[in-house]
């Protein structure tokens, strides 16, 4: 969780990212922002998020991303 | 055809419970469309609001192209606010336009406010329920001739006055022949609406839809962030035709979306608005092998578009596409610095004439007098024609290739330069999936801002030398994680150049 939320700084260290549970209907990630999440979660954990996971459902909050990262570190 | 509104007449009685337009969450069908533009044209002219300028706040939702309509059949003209923008610059909007009412739909209520606007403010969702007169209406419109403004597009300069094309039906009705006519836009069309509202490029999908009894699927915003969310829309609402710019295209190349999904109505695949690198293009032809793609080309001030090209051969990665051939009534011409009709081959700046035409800015006589002038190749007869500030040239096949904007082209040691020449050959380089050249002038450096895999900036710069002669190579590469866009989706080339101090 501590390297999401490092991660997630890098793009905007403003945001409260623990506490923020609808970071897509409060505008917080939008297209361009995610995409370059996307980049940097890649780097950082080395996994490939495919076009298949970027989905709302696994970008809404810190919590959700740091599973969608720990299921990619898996497979 | 004198009044855009007879489009909508027209539909409504052909087609009254075809689906017009769809949103996320509303569809409007062609009967509703008319009742509910009808009733806002009823209460506006009702109350003495006519033959005048009036803002609409509704944001991207079927209330947007209602309240166009409604504004038009009450005999004025429109400007549709882009509700995100900072209030101030809303109210330079304002101070411009000099709106006699805006209509503002409830949440868009606080926005308005703090633009201090003082002046009648149309309750979207009063105005929908007031009723409608249709006497009034029969009367506004026989009053109403086809050279009257349809209404003021602002274009998107985010410092000074702002400055407003005002076009009128005529065009409106002229381009949208034109459009529907080559594109084969009828009633089985479902477009997958991209552009905001208060783009050009929105004339062409909302106006032809209407005129040919088509349907309007809204794409939310957020969706292009969620690529196959995206694809799930565009199949689910059976979407078969797109008018894009090329950033929302190249979003779903470069995602590579279409290996995992597949998009099952898609036809015809238009874009504009910026130059489309042929990467990304040549990924969507791969997998859309019998859609038709087009390169449309051309300013606000010429309705939407002066040119265009149906993609009819292969092109490799560097190269540019043609932005081809004149569209019917509205003709276009390429005059060399000196002041003479240039050669094929020959550089000069684009003109353009004919029907298209906007009247000019709104309250800005000084800049029309500048971009709206006397033909140069017409000594005969008053003629006014256009002065795009485009460099372009004919190739070899008679089609005209875009070089660059004229005050994008800079002079570096004795040699002309096309920034977009450098964007060219940098777009070809593999990792790289977006770039743009920026100048700075004070420093007198080229700078090349590239996102994609590759992450060494000196990688980029050797692979250029071999395509680039020494003095268009750029002083520095910026590799940058994402690329700023500005409010109508295409790359923010005024944020790059301040970031980098220029």
């Amino acid at each position: 969780m501590e390297r999401i939320i490092k991660v997630l700084n890098e793009i905007n260290p403003t945001v409260n990212w623990e506490k923020e549970t609808d970071l897509i209907g409060n505008r917080i990630l939008d297209s361009l922002r995610i995409v370059q999440l996307v980049g940097a979660l890649n780097d950082e954990f080395d996994i490939k998020i495919t076009p298949m996971d970027v989905v709302p459902e696994n970008f809404c909050s810190a919590e959700a991303i740091a599973r969608l990262v720990g299921r990619l570190e898996d497979e | 055809m004198k009044n855009i509104t007879e489009m909508l007449d027209r539909s409504a009685a052909r087609f009254p419970d075809k689906p017009a337009l769809r949103d996320s969450a509303t569809e409007m069908t062609y009967k509703t469309f008319a009742d509910t533009a009808r009733r806002i044209g009823s209460f506006l002219a009702g109350r003495g609001i006519t033959r005048s300028p009036v803002a609409i706040m509704t944001g991207r939702s079927v209330k947007t192209p209602a309240a166009m309509f409604g504004c038009l059949y009450g005999g004025n003209f429109y400007t549709v606010i882009d509700t995100e923008m900072p209030a101030e610059r809303i109210k330079n909007i304002f101070d411009t336009l000099c709106p006699a009412a805006v209509i503002v739909s409830e949440e868009y209520s606080e926005k308005l406010e703090q633009t201090g606007y003082g002046g009648f403010t149309a309750d979207y969702e009063q105005a929908v329920t007031s009723q409608p007169d249709i006497r009034l209406l029969k009367e506004t419109a026989r009053k109403a001739i086809d050279t009257d403004p349809a209404y003021v597009l602002f274009t998107s300069g985010s410092t000074g006055r702002p400055k407003g094309a005002v076009v009128s039906h005529r065009s409106v009705i002229a381009y949208i022949n034109w459009f529907s006519k080559t594109f084969g836009i009828d009633e089985n069309t479902v477009f997958g609406s991209q552009t905001p509202f208060y783009f050009s490029m929105s004339v062409s999908d909302v106006f032809s839809t209407v005129f040919t009894g088509a349907t309007i699927d809204i794409i939310p915003k957020e969706l292009f962030s969620f690529p196959m969310k995206l694809i799930e829309f565009l199949n689910a609402r059976k979407v078969n035709t797109v008018y894009w710019v090329p950033s929302a295209l190249g979003i779903i190349a470069n995602w590579r979306v279409l290996d995992y999904a597949e998009l099952k109505y898609i036809k015809k695949v238009l874009f504009a608005g910026e130059v489309m690198p042929v990467r990304q293009l040549n990924y969507w032809i791969k997998k859309l092998p019998k859609a038709l793609f087009a390169n449309l080309f051309g300013p606000t001030e010429t309705t939407d578009i002066c040119t265009y090209y149906k993609v009819d051969r292969e092109f490799s990665d560097g190269e540019s596409l043609p932005i081809g051939r004149h569209c019917d009534n509205c003709d276009v011409f390429v005059v060399k610095e000196d002041g003479t009709e240039a050669a094929p081959g020959e550089e000069g700046e684009l003109y353009a004439r004919g029907s298209f035409l906007a009247l000019g800015y709104y309250n800005d006589p000084e800049k029309t007098a500048a971009a709206f002038v006397q033909n140069p190749l017409n000594k005969s007869y008053p003629e006014t024609v256009y002065k795009t500030g485009d460099l372009v040239k004919y190739n070899e096949k008679g089609e005209l290739m875009y070089i660059t904007r004229a005050d994008f082209q800079i002079k570096r040691m004795g040699y002309r330069i096309e920034l977009g020449e450098i964007e060219a050959a940098a777009s070809a380089v593999s990792g790289i999936n977006s770039c743009a050249a920026v100048y700075d002038r004070k420093s007198d450096k080229i700078v090349l801002f590239c996102t994609g895999k590759e992450k060494d900036g000196s990688v980029i710069t050797s692979e250029l030398a071999g395509r680039l002669p020494d003095y268009m190579m750029p002083q520095k590469v910026i590799l940058i994680s994402t690329m700023p866009l500005n409010a109508n989706g295409k790359i923010d080339r005024r944020m790059l150049a301040e970031s980098f101090g220029g």
